[in-house]
């Protein structure tokens, strides 16, 4: 059976050019950067092109790039830099719809003492700016706003928001995991001041991340240790998935206009045909400014967990918002703070694809997909012939 | 992912009895959409009182449905008085087990049974009645404190796998502990005969028949098989000069029945069936 991979902002193949490039690091290239000799120094080099490739894809300079283990590593050293560095404010400002890598971080710091607003969203998954400038104060020390969710692709005016928090002297802050790569970004464009990235999420490997810091922000490193990374992060540098980050990231830039065109069309086209082919069925998240890969689709009646083990016997990969995907018994924050019924959150289906999915495997889903729902409907107690019956057994 | 056996994955792929039987004698819904799992059961009997037909409809994930399909698999066939003995760990059994964070699922299945049962005597269901801890997820204190003493649980996180209780916001955590405190402290009560799941009574079944009756059988020429085991009805075939033996049916009320009565439980019958 063959894999159809529709789960790509869970991860991403590691693109097959990116993989090539990391081998040699990993037997006849093996020296550590740091070392005095020539056979060290040489990785060196490497590292360093691969600083001005990861910055190039963002619109930075190759010294405002930190390179760390993952997305959270570099969501975590940026609260934490702000906390120290500003010690005297004790505020903080995101949103409730991040990733865990923040989510459970501001809830981790909100028992240290500090003060956290998570601002509300609307049923689309999009934020009152006016109640976002609201909760800015003299005493917050940093703003954290995702860019593209990771659930529904919905993306956050964050270039807005952060001149609003730069107006108010506050730093900015983005989660830009899930739209690094997918979406043109241009830090030279705006005032955010740090920025978080991953590589397995752009077809680079697992393990290996990054952390953008503009020029002129006070930081305080998270791992102390050597003096890699100029001393803001210590720890012997992951050499072949660095170097599989920096050519991944070119990689990405070169395929921004496709991500934008081929993959927004596939997705569409998915969208757009189970919509037509499913009924009881809603797209959850911000059609209007959204990622071109991500697909949130919600189906009444029926479980995630389900739908996506029966995919699975159909070989593809997709992921849930369902309670029962989590182990945690609440269907997802994201749709839960989007006010998502239950009858809905429990059915939600992400779909997120990549520059290697093709027309064919989009056309099998269409043809496969409906039966899985009907199948499970049937199933279900719920829905209209079921309801009347429920009513005279509880009566 | 989830580890599930192969069981679970067969009645979640294959789920069998699904529907609602016409005009049941008995039929519950427990559960409800917005706590993520829901199951409906319908069943109708014959003119012995055995479950002849058993329906189930469920919303739910994959270890729901496969719970709730090999509910009525085992039920059917079965008295009432036999089937309101399976309990939540035979389900679980019956499936080649779940993963703990799935128990409940099977604990729905025991509560949709015994409500449907309730329902055909006419009689209300204890668990619906008592204070209610969870608001999240509506599970009452008997619930809790009946899981924490069938299965021996210690811990809030136990009894949130169990129930679904305290896996919401979060805030009956502490009450739930407190019921755990004092359903432990209370004197166990020790069963005569510790009670057998049904996948032990059918193991030790057919160990009985291989290791102490099949030896016997053989020395004379006959046989037999074990066909089913249903509720406590042990159904076998004779097999060679058994089945064509006028005493075949001394053989096995004084000879096998008695075995299977001495070495496995007392309250097993024998019957023979025609295949």
């Amino acid at each position: 059976m063959t894999t159809i991979y529709l789960d790509n902002n869970a991860t991403t193949q590691v693109a097959p050019e990116v993989l090539e490039a990391m081998l040699p690091y990993f037997h006849d290239l093996y020296g550590n950067p740091s070392s005095m000799h020539t056979f060290g120094g040489q990785v060196g080099r490497r590292i360093r092109q691969a600083r001005e490739q990861v910055a190039a894809l963002i619109g930075a300079f190759a010294d405002e790039i930190i390179f760390t283990s993952c997305g959270t590593e570099s969501d975590n050293t940026a609260i934490r830099s702000a906390l120290a560095t500003f010690p005297e404010k004790r505020h903080l400002v995101t949103t409730r719809v991040e990733h865990p890598a923040i989510h459970a971080l501001v809830a981790r710091l909100a028992k240290e003492g500090y003060r956290v607003t998570e601002l509300a969203v609307d049923g689309a998954g999009r934020l009152d700016l006016a109640e976002y400038e609201h909760s800015l104060t003299a005493d917050t020390a940093i703003v954290s706003l995702m860019w593209a969710n990771n659930e529904t692709g919905g993306i956050f005016p964050v270039e807005q928001a952060a001149a609003m928090a730069l107006n108010k002297g506050i730093l900015f802050h983005t989660d830009a995991v899930q739209a690094v790569g997918k979406i043109p970004i241009d830090l030279r464009q705006n005032a955010i001041a740090m920025l978080s990235l991953s590589g397995h999420k752009l077809h680079a490997a697992k393990g290996v991340g990054a952390l953008y810091v503009r020029k002129g922000t006070r930081f305080a490193p998270f791992l102390v240790g050597g003096h890699q990374e100029k001393g803001r992060r210590g720890g012997t540098e992951n050499v072949p998935g660095i170097v599989g980050l920096g050519l991944a990231c070119e990689l990405a830039a070169s395929r921004l206009e496709e991500e934008n065109t081929k993959v927004r069309h596939l997705r569409d086209k998915l969208e757009n045909g189970l919509l037509t082919r499913v009924p009881n069925r809603q797209v959850n998240g911000d059609r209007g400014s959204r990622l071109p890969n991500t697909s949130n689709i919600s189906f009444e009646y029926v479980e995630g967990e389900a739908i996506l083990l029966m995919l699975n016997e159909l070989g593809i990969c997709a992921s849930s918002g369902s309670a029962c995907t989590s182990g945690s018994l609440q269907p997802s924050h994201v749709l839960r703070a989007m006010g998502v019924p239950f009858t809905m959150a429990h059915g939600s289906i992400r779909f997120s694809l990549s520059v290697y999915n093709t027309e064919r495997e989009i056309d099998f889903v269409l043809e496969e997909f409906p039966a899985v729902i009907e199948k499970l409907r049937a199933l279900s107690p719920y829905g209209e012939v079921g309801d009347a019956i429920c009513a005279t057994v509880e009566g | 992912m989830w580890e599930y056996s192969d069981k679970v994955k067969d009645h979640f792929l294959h789920p069998r009895n699904v529907g609602e039987v016409k005009n049941p004698d008995g039929a519950a819904l427990v559960g409800n959409i917005a706590c993520g799992d829901a199951l409906k059961l319908t069943f109708k009997l014959d003119e012995n009182g055995r479950i002849k037909e058993v329906g189930f409809k469920s919303f739910g994930c994959a270890s729901a449905i496969a719970s709730a399909s090999a509910l009525t698999e085992m039920v059917k066939g079965m008295t009432l008085e036999e089937a309101s003995r399976i309990t939540d760990q035979d389900i679980a059994d019956y499936l080649g087990g779940l993963p703990k964070e799935k128990m409940h699922c099977s604990v729905m299945g025991r509560e949709a049974l015994e409500k449907a049962i309730a329902h055909y005597k006419g009689e209300p269901v204890a668990e619906a009645e008592g204070k209610i801890i969870c608001e999240c997820f509506g599970v009452t204190e008997p619930e809790i404190e009946r899981v924490v003493r069938d299965h021996d649980l210690k811990t809030v996180e136990e009894v949130t796998n169990y129930t679904k209780a305290g896996g919401g916001c979060g805030n009956c955590i502490e009450t739930i502990q407190e019921i755990i405190d004092r359903v432990r402290a209370q004197p166990r009560r020790a069963p005569a005969r510790p009670r057998l799941t049904n996948l032990q009574k059918i193991r030790m079944i057919e160990e009985t028949i291989e290791r102490e009756i099949r030896p016997s059988l053989q020395q004379d020429g006959g046989d037999l098989d074990l066909i089913d085991v249903v509720g406590d009805r042990v159904l076998v075939a004779t097999r060679g000069a058994c089945a064509s033996c006028a005493a075949v049916h001394l053989t096995l009320k004084d000879f096998v029945e008695a075995k299977l009565k001495e070495l496995v439980t007392p309250e097993l019958t024998v019957e023979e069936v025609t295949p």
